[in-house]
């Protein structure tokens, strides 16, 4: 799936009317958490959301969004992954599954249910049994070699986060050098840098969340039909 | 350890070498595994831990073990398993036998089971009934409806769908997460639509629960996955013991019913009290990597 340049490469929602479902990884503290604490900020008030988290160790990520009450405690649900949470998004994603659809059936209808991936390495990536679009989240800490370094994560999410940008100067990360890799490596798929400190909104990914769900409501026209 | 008063019942390494799959479970082929059968493809995926079915996430109680310090190396591990596949083992292998024959009839939706009620819903209560800790209900069932939904992908098939129909009958939680059948009975089930028989069921069954704690503890305490898989080997046997007696035991169950209420009430009830605890110390647990 990496090699199409069709930036739209993945199926539309199966059913009309479902929520979007929207992945969000990346290694461990790039700010998956976090981003997903300002999506829910940013978009309860016009959106039904709930999320689904993986967590390798404790159900701190659940339960640092429920303390953050960016959302009612209910709709946010913990996923243990077993030491694996790579396994738990791509290869065997049934718990998650069992997670989102039943966030669904019990708050139905909802418009947007993100699912947070444990942190992991540059190689994790969503299934598409699972989600619709996903978003890796990367942070300049890591060192700006790491979008060049590619992975399916870096290369093939639907949008790519460049997170704590505010960060850059006392590393040493250049972000042109970042922004130019990743252009490369991801073939003309968009590219967001937040600095979630400065900026806890996350403005440019909620209008980039917000686009991906005006986009599955749509009728298949415009785009290669769905087989169903 | 087991309840096995079949005298008439075939020996377990009867050669059928029948491949029609579609009455496997039924009388005839009772507690047979065919030469021809026993590495029948279907079986492999279905037993497989590759399998996406949640099992990955669950450790059978080795998490809670490895914290609590009982499980601490090789022969801890050996005898965590020695002793799980005689208790939840057996229990899970029998119900998983009796479930692939309740699937073989030919209208499991509709499927009375031994007292007349629906099959289905009864033979889960009798495995509610054996699974006494709330925790080990909830993975249990969690597990159940894993597989159920890959089966249902996989091998389509009226039992399944039966099984699926189910899925709203633990109404008494109501709790998100609760629903669904019991893993040994979606397994049987699964087993039935896959083509297999009572026996490959009920040694599918034995063998994952002896896998899934061994692949726990690789992962929680580094155990060398070599020496974990030599353990595997030294228990194989025993598997295979396990599911030839579940087997013998759910037609025994069957067939020796006194009243028609009690035509599953007969299978296998062992208990083990500490793996029970330990399922609920695990769930309050502050740490925990697996869902079990």
């Amino acid at each position: 799936m990496g090699l199409n340049h069709d930036h739209d490469s993945h199926p539309p929602p199966a059913e009309p009317g479902r929520a979007l479902r929207l992945g969000i990884g990346g290694p461990v503290g790039s700010g998956k958490t976090a981003l997903t604490a300002a999506l829910c900020r940013s978009l309860r008030e016009e959106l039904a959301l709930a999320v689904v988290t993986n967590d390798i160790y404790t159900t701190e990520d659940a339960d640092f969004l429920r303390r953050a009450g960016v959302l009612d405690p209910a709709r946010i649900q913990a996923v243990r992954t077993g030491c694996c949470p790579h396994t738990a998004i791509r290869d065997d994603i049934s718990a998650n599954l069992d997670a989102v659809e039943t966030l669904e059936a019990t708050y139905a209808p909802l418009d947007l249910v993100i699912v947070e991936s444990g942190g992991d390495n540059l190689t994790a990536t969503f299934s598409q049994g699972l989600v619709d679009r996903q978003i890796f989240v990367l942070d300049v800490s890591g060192g700006d070699k790491v979008p060049r370094k590619g992975g399916p994560g870096v290369t093939a999410s639907d949008l790519l986060v460049i997170n704590k940008t505010d960060l850059a100067p006392l590393v040493g990360a250049d972000l042109d050098v970042m922004a130019r890799d990743a252009k490369k490596v991801r073939r003309g798929r968009p590219v967001a840098f937040t600095s979630l400190r400065e900026r806890p909104g996350a403005p440019s990914v909620t209008g980039w969340v917000r686009e991906m769900i005006r986009e599955s409501r749509r009728p298949a026209a415009g785009v290669a039909p769905a087989a169903s | 350890m087991v309840s096995d008063g079949t005298d008439d019942s075939p020996t377990p390494r009867d050669v059928d070498g029948s491949h029609n799959g579609s009455d496997d479970c039924s009388e005839g082929s009772e507690g047979s595994a065919g030469v021809g059968r026993v590495m029948d493809a279907n079986m492999l995926l279905l037993a497989d831990s590759r399998l996406p079915a949640g099992g990955h996430a669950h450790s059978g109680g080795l998490e809670q073990a490895a914290a609590a310090g009982t499980v601490a190396d090789l022969d801890g591990l050996a005898d965590f398993l020695r002793g799980r596949l005689a208790t939840v083992g057996l229990v899970c292998a029998a119900l998983a036998a009796a479930a692939c024959r309740h699937a073989s009839v030919d209208t499991p939706a509709d499927a009375p089971g031994p007292d007349g009620r629906d099959g289905w819903a009864l033979l889960d209560a009798e495995a509610d009934a054996r699974t006494p800790s709330p925790a080990q209900r909830r993975a249990s069932r969690a597990q159940g409806r894993a597989l159920l939904r890959v089966a249902r992908t996989a091998w389509p098939h009226p039992a399944l769908d039966a099984l699926d129909a189910l899925g709203s009958l633990d109404v008494v939680s109501g709790r998100p997460g609760s629903r669904g059948p019991h893993h040994p009975v979606a397994l049987g089930a699964a087993t039935a639509a896959a083509g297999g028989t009572a026996e490959q069921a009920a040694t599918i069954a034995a063998y994952g629960t002896v896998t899934g704690p061994a692949a726990a503890a690789v992962r929680l305490l580094g155990l060398d996955p070599l020496a974990v898989h030599r353990v595997l080997a030294g228990l194989a046997p025993d598997v295979s013991d396990v599911g030839a007696a579940a087997v013998r035991a759910a037609v025994h169950a069957a067939t020796t019913a006194i009243t028609a209420d009690d035509g599953w009430a007969g299978l296998p009830a062992l208990s083990a009290p500490v793996l029970d605890l330990y399922a609920e110390l695990h769930l309050q647990s502050q740490l925990r990597l697996f869902e079990s």
